[in-house]
């Protein structure tokens, strides 16, 4: 394990000299690579919230948008952001400024638990 | 166990195989007879020879209906008129030959806490032939209130976040809600003020005491992939387990499902508002959308009786296209508490 980790720094050393900055985005690494864009759209579907756990460079702003048939909520489980119930196609969004990990879940159905991370 | 069975019935006598086989076919017509954890099979053609062996033990019936899940403001593709299906449901109500005493609805009165949602049940409800409906909340009864104008309007006199129970021809009813304050990746919650009252409701009631428990979210491990189920449930079955009779009836999952552990009889009723998929067998629940015609097989009732001379409870379970099954259960009822514990 250790072998295939100092393996894989090499490789990713020798990527960075090659591609630069696009060697940040590295498939070995469990991470959820950063967002370019400063606004993502994660869909509520099938009692799920997808992409479930994602990554955003801060001053994302995230927009969920809720494509069931019964309502879901938003609510963070630290008490930062929490939406009002949301009907069909209905959204709420939110600036995330601080980087930091934001769990969240359904309060309706709390067995949907999903997470934003930000750089 | 021969004996015990030998003793109380003159017909087959249960073994594994007929337990299974009773379970298997609890939905399509069998009678399953329940006394102290033993269950017997019937045909239904024997039921109406149970029942006539005593007829003065009806004296002391108690019969009433159970609706749930009528979500009135959905409008969706598995059934875009619910209101028309929860009036079907009350015609068969107000066609039962018995008046029943009253009326539980087991939660999810509403589809999105409206006050036009909840006007709207509340005057379709009036036309039920019945003396009183009791409530409880369903997840979508609280939204974005934690449910003040559903006790406003249905919970009047419910102590907490809409709990209470009442008495009726020595039975003794218990709502609970178990929809409020859910935490991230749990299921249902009673939590610790509701837990407290309920074990001082019960603390002076004799073991005899037949007891019915309703509450919207199953109070049993239904599907806790899907959040069916309760959290802290067992904490409160602990304080109903001195009880000969429990029985708990809930909604949420839109389909009939029961299970008998010990001397508890879990039961969930179907929804007059829209079906949801059987555990498992879709990507998550929710609203199931079905060919149109097959719809009123899957919306419905449940109607119990109670019949205390003749320690029995029968759930019926009634689709809105006419088809029904029958479950009886005996209520064990001992004639002392040293036989309940000591046989």
């Amino acid at each position: 394990m250790v072998k295939r980790i100092v393996s894989r720094s090499i490789l990713c050393a020798a990527l960075l000299g090659t591609f630069g900055w696009t060697a940040a985005i590295h498939a070995g690494d469990n991470t959820p690579a950063a967002q370019e864009t400063a606004s993502l759209e994660v869909k509520i579907d099938n009692f799920s919230f997808m992409p479930q756990d994602t990554a955003v460079a801060a001053g994302t702003t995230v927009t969920w948008i809720n494509r069931d048939d019964v309502p879901h909520t938003v609510v963070s489980t630290s008490g930062k952001f929490k939406s009002k119930a949301l009907d069909t196609d209905d959204k709420f969004s939110f600036t995330f400024t601080e980087p930091g990990t934001y769990e969240y879940f359904c309060s309706v159905h709390p067995k949907m638990t999903a997470k934003i991370i930000v750089k | 166990m021969g004996n015990f069975i030998k003793d109380n019935f003159n017909k087959d006598g249960v073994d594994r195989r007929g337990f299974l086989k009773c379970m298997a076919w609890a939905g399509t017509g069998t009678l399953c007879v329940l006394q102290a954890g033993v269950l017997k099979s019937f045909a239904l053609s024997d039921i109406g020879s149970i029942t006539k062996q005593d007829k003065a033990a009806m004296k002391g019936a108690l019969s009433f209906v159970q609706i749930s899940d009528s979500h009135i403001g959905f409008d969706k593709a598995a059934n875009p008129d619910v209101t028309a299906t929860l009036r079907e449901a009350i015609a068969k109500i107000n066609a039962l030959p018995q008046a029943p005493e009253f009326i539980l609805h087991t939660g999810d009165l509403s589809h999105l806490s409206k006050a036009s949602e909840f006007d709207t049940l509340e005057q379709t409800l009036k036309t039920i032939r019945t003396d009183k409906i009791f409530y409880v909340p369903g997840e979508h009864d609280v939204l974005n209130d934690n449910g003040q104008q559903y006790r406003e309007r249905f919970g009047k006199d419910s102590k907490g976040d809409g709990w209470y129970s009442f008495d009726q021809k020595g039975v003794h009813f218990i709502g609970l809600v178990n929809v409020m304050n859910l935490k991230a990746g749990g299921l249902g919650t009673l939590g610790h003020d509701q837990l407290e009252w309920l074990e001082d409701d019960v603390k002076h009631l004799k073991p005899s005491t037949p007891i019915v428990v309703f509450a919207h979210i199953p109070l049993w491990a239904a599907y806790p992939e899907w959040g069916w189920g309760t959290e802290d449930s067992e904490q409160a079955l602990a304080y109903l387990k001195r009880f000969g009779s429990v029985s708990v009836l809930n909604g949420h999952i839109h389909q009939v499902m029961q299970k008998v552990e010990g001397n508890v009889t879990f039961h969930t009723a179907m929804s007059t508002a829209f079906p949801q998929p059987q555990p498992g067998a879709a990507p998550s629940p929710g609203p199931l959308k079905v060919p149109a015609e097959k719809l009123r097989s899957l919306l419905g009732l449940t109607n119990v009786d109670f019949r205390r001379g003749k320690h029995t409870l029968a759930i019926v379970d009634s689709t809105l296209d006419g088809a029904s099954s029958t479950s009886n259960y005996r209520i064990a009822q001992p004639e002392s508490e040293e036989s309940l514990y000591g046989g």
